[in-house]
């Protein structure tokens, strides 16, 4: 049976690039003494796929994993013991079993949520000035940025691909939806929340968005200066509407 | 969770920063308030090299069992970062509390080849420990050294406080007892040297005195503190199964140079291969025992995860109980889904079977080791392996359906002549036409030999540690006349030739040998900036040449020169086992192209038998091929 995994990379976990991350869940599933699935053949390994994987220096609480297992315990039994097997900065918040022929993790990703907050000790605006500014840069017709392949420079508009903003996650999640986050606070409060298209067509990432409005506000743009993280990532149903890729499926 | 030592921007800049964050699956995490002494345990490489040491993960564990100490982890930092922690001043940090390495008790560093001394200064240097023992302060960490290479610690005297000969788990207990003691007394640095150097095993540099003849040689080796011995007597674990292993070894986030639990089945080695140092200075031979290694094989999957175990030691076919654990461990794994990485075995119907079962028949190579091309020569050196074992040996694997031989040589070895040399070539090729002698439609396509061939570096405690060993340009100009050797054999086409450069292999010939002068060369190339001697991209021997030239010290003393047999040798002062007398037998055994017999058919009086153990005391059996 595929189950989608929903875990979370918090902490100095953030500098382990994806491939390592894969080999960390491999290790972990058979320290956890999971009865997962092997593919056939003289090398046998775990069938795991993964959802966008992350980049290096993003933290996230909205990972996904499809892990094809034989067997496997009662939902809180297999969470716990997965967890047992790994440290407290990458841990398994929710399993769903997949129904057969759904979409793996990976092709189902439509869009994100993410927080990119300042971090502390960089020379930005202050929470009133940026936020002024955000909003007018959000304002324009089209945003225009240069995308740069190997081979073309492309101006792309991003404007379409961002779906939503807001400043705190009451106005952003709504209200009763607010999230206790593992996403690291920084003294300085200048903070933005994002839903960003995402997904193998329109992958926009928090870094363009944060890199087009540094230069709109005649900023220089620092990369370091800025720590994404990843709430969340949806699928889009047949009626347009977002949910998150852990509600596809039945209860594991 | 403890702040990381580098800062998030530091850490997105350089490569690999998983090499510096810790938090590995199984570290250890204690209260660094809560404890008496606080340890840093290094190995003076990058970190995927170290983390696939297993004598620091037997040390990590043991140290870690006592309550009072918390015993951390330290690796070099790669280029990239160094040369950030000096622009920033950024203290050198251990991995588990990412706290500076000068606050701790101690600082061991594990020593396993010479070419990674200017990593050690590099360490003691980003950590603000005075390079020399003698500038240090009642503030600093002691400074200590282990493993192999302090069979001769004399070209590291001035940098260490003190040196433990032997197997790491014998006295360190005594150690740290004697210094949570004198922690709590409150006394001086050279108080703590005193009372530690009573102790067997522990070498302490600043209590003895070296003069030297006019021609460089020792004239005098003495003692100048009541409290030193006169002899350094090796330490050795006789009983294995007391032997702290852990159960829980060490998981970095990113693949290290073995992503495998590693199961040490045995210490020493039978066989007496004169070129050999780990053969002589781990006599004798001890083997754990089947029911340790199927409960620690098992548990350390399960801790770990791994998907791949490999045995570890000297010789493995050797090991009395290795069909039996072959087989359990081939049982265990095709469960679990794991793979056994297998040692190179003797080519018998026992491998070829095991072979069959765990390795893809045509990825896999088969390994030979016959050292020298030549009978004479492999007499010379005591490898019991003949040509006809070979030849047998790739045959029957040929038939099984292997096609691809590995072949490792050593150029410069004691009495080499040309026909050696050409041997080497001649016996690669008669592989090949043994290989051709099958029909062609019953054969698996072309066979592929490698040879490689590395510079013989004469050791101490070996039979030739009074030994010339060739000049660079010797080396070079063997290394031309095997290659044209090679050109001319029949199966040229078949064979692949390597080999290795010749000037590291001279600079480990000074330091295996060299004795307390050679320090100045050391530290003057590294204030050149030498680092990483042993990754090819970042030698620089020039740098070397003029570390030696600015210091006035001749390399050819060291390598080139032949010993007399009444020369002081810098590492005489050491007893470990073997005795100079057996060792002064052997080398002219060796020049006499004697054989002699391994351990399991004779004993031949090494004096490794005082240990009270091991072999020595087993009744002798008949069966065992020579
Ligand atoms: S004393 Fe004899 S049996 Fe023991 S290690 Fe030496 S040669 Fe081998």
């Amino acid at each position: 049976m595929m189950v989608r995994m929903k875990f979370m990379k918090t902490g100095p976990v953030k500098f382990i690039g994806h491939l390592d991350i894969m080999r960390f869940f491999q290790k972990a599933v058979r320290r956890a003494g999971l009865d997962v699935e092997y593919s056939q053949g003289f090398n046998p390994h775990q069938v795991m796929s993964f959802a966008s994987p992350l980049g290096v220096g993003l933290t996230s609480e909205g990972e996904y994993l499809d892990v094809s297992f034989n067997s496997l315990p009662e939902k809180s039994v297999a969470i716990k013991t997965l967890n047992d097997a790994m440290n407290e900065f990458i841990q398994v918040t929710d399993m769903v079993e997949l129904n057969s022929g759904a979409k793996n993790a990976m092709a189902s990703v439509a869009a994100a949520d993410y927080l990119v907050s300042v971090k502390d000790g960089y020379e930005f605006l202050t929470i009133n000035e940026f936020q002024e500014k955000f909003n007018r840069f959000l304002l324009q017709e089209n945003i225009t940025i240069l995308k740069k392949s190997k081979k073309s420079e492309k101006e792309t508009d991003i404007k379409p691909f961002i779906y939503a903003y807001a400043f705190t996650d009451r106005e952003f999640f709504g209200a009763d939806n607010r999230k206790k986050s593992v996403a690291e606070e920084y003294d300085n409060g200048v903070k933005i929340y994002l839903r960003l298209s995402s997904g193998s067509v329109n992958n926009l990432k928090p870094e363009l968005v944060t890199e087009a409005f540094c230069e709109y506000a005649g900023i220089p743009f620092n990369e370091y200066a800025f720590q994404m993280h990843r709430f969340e990532l949806y699928t889009q149903t047949e009626d347009g509407r977002y949910i998150p890729l852990s509600e596809v499926g039945n209860e594991a | 969770m403890n702040k990381l030592a580098l800062s998030d921007e530091i850490l997105m800049t350089i490569d690999k920063p998983a090499r510096y964050i810790g938090n590995e699956t199984n570290m250890v995490v204690k209260d660094t308030k809560a404890v008496d002494i606080r340890f840093c345990m290094c190995f003076p490489d990058v970190y995927e090299i170290g983390m696939s040491h297993l004598g620091i993960q037997i040390l990590y564990d043991m140290f870690n069992r006592r309550e009072d100490t918390y015993c951390e982890r330290v690796y070099s930092p790669w280029p990239d970062l160094d040369k950030i922690m000096r622009e920033k001043h950024i203290p050198l940090f251990a991995l588990e509390s990412q706290e500076p390495i000068k606050n701790f008790d101690f600082l061991g560093i594990t020593l396993q080849y010479e070419m990674c001394y200017t990593n050690v200064l590099q360490i003691l240097d980003l950590s603000g420990i005075p390079l020399l023992a003698k500038d240090r302060t009642e503030d600093d960490p002691f400074v200590l050294g282990g493993g192999p290479c302090v069979y001769n610690p004399e070209p590291l005297a001035d940098f260490f406080d003190f040196f433990y000969i032997g197997e790491g788990e014998t006295v360190y207990n005594q150690l740290l007892d004697i210094y949570k003691e004198h922690k709590a007394k409150g006394g001086s640095r050279k108080e703590y040297l005193e009372k530690i150097a009573e102790i067997e095993g522990i070498y302490v540099p600043s209590f003895y005195d070296v003069h030297y003849k006019e021609d460089g040689t020792i004239e005098s080796f003495t003692k100048i503190n009541s409290h030193a011995k006169e002899k350094i007597k090796k330490q050795v674990e006789m009983k294995l199964e007391n032997t702290y292993y852990p159960k829980k070894p060490l998981v970095p986030y990113i693949r290290a140079t073995q992503d495998r639990v590693v199961l040490e089945i045995q210490r020493g080695c039978i066989r007496g291969c004169r070129f050999c140092q780990a053969g002589m200075v781990y006599r004798p031979v001890r083997e754990r025992s089947m029911d340790f290694l199927k409960e620690y094989a098992t548990e350390m999957l399960k801790a770990t995860g791994h998907e791949e175990i490999s045995l570890s030691s000297l010789s493995s076919s050797d090991f009395s109980g290795l069909q039996e654990l072959v087989y359990f461990l081939i049982e265990e794994c095709n469960k679990q889904k794991v793979n056994i990485s297998l040692p190179s075995l003797r080519i018998d119907a026992f491998a070829l079977d095991v072979m069959n079962k765990v390795q893809d028949v045509r990825k896999s190579s088969l390994t030979f080791a016959p050292e020298a091309g030549t009978q004479r020569l492999r007499d010379v050196i005591n490898k019991g392996l003949t040509e006809e074992s070979i030849l047998n040996g790739a045959m029957q694997a040929f038939n099984g359906g292997w096609n691809r031989v590995k072949l490792y040589f050593m150029l410069g070895l004691p009495t080499e002549t040309e026909d050696d040399i050409e041997g080497i070539a001649v016996l690669s090729d008669r592989i090949a036409r043994e290989y051709y002698t099958i029909p062609k439609d019953q054969r698996n396509g072309k066979v592929g030999i490698t040879a490689s061939t590395s510079f013989f570096v004469p050791k101490p405690f070996t039979p030739f540690q009074w030994s010339r060993m060739d000049t660079a340009e010797e080396y070079l100009n063997k290394q031309h006349f095997l290659r044209s050797k090679f050109n001319e054999q029949l199966n040229k086409k078949s064979i692949k030739y390597n080999w290795h450069e010749a000037e590291l292999s001279v600079l480990e010939g000074v330091f295996a040998r060299g004795d307390r002068k050679v320090a100045a060369a050391l530290m003057a190339a590294y204030k050149e900036g030498c680092l990483f001697d042993s990754w090819t991209e970042f030698f620089d021997n020039k740098k070397w040449v003029k570390a030696f030239a600015d210091t006035n010290i001749d390399i050819n003393f060291y390598t080139s020169r032949e010993r007399d047999e009444e020369e002081v040798l810098p590492w005489d002062f050491i007893d470990a086992g073997v005795t100079k007398k057996f060792l002064l037998r052997e080398y002219k055994n060796a020049k006499e192209e004697k054989i002699t017999p391994n351990c399991k058919l004779s004993c031949t009086n090494c004096g490794a038998m005082e240990f009270g153990g091991g072999i020595c005391f087993l009744p002798r059996t008949e069966e065992v091929n020579a």
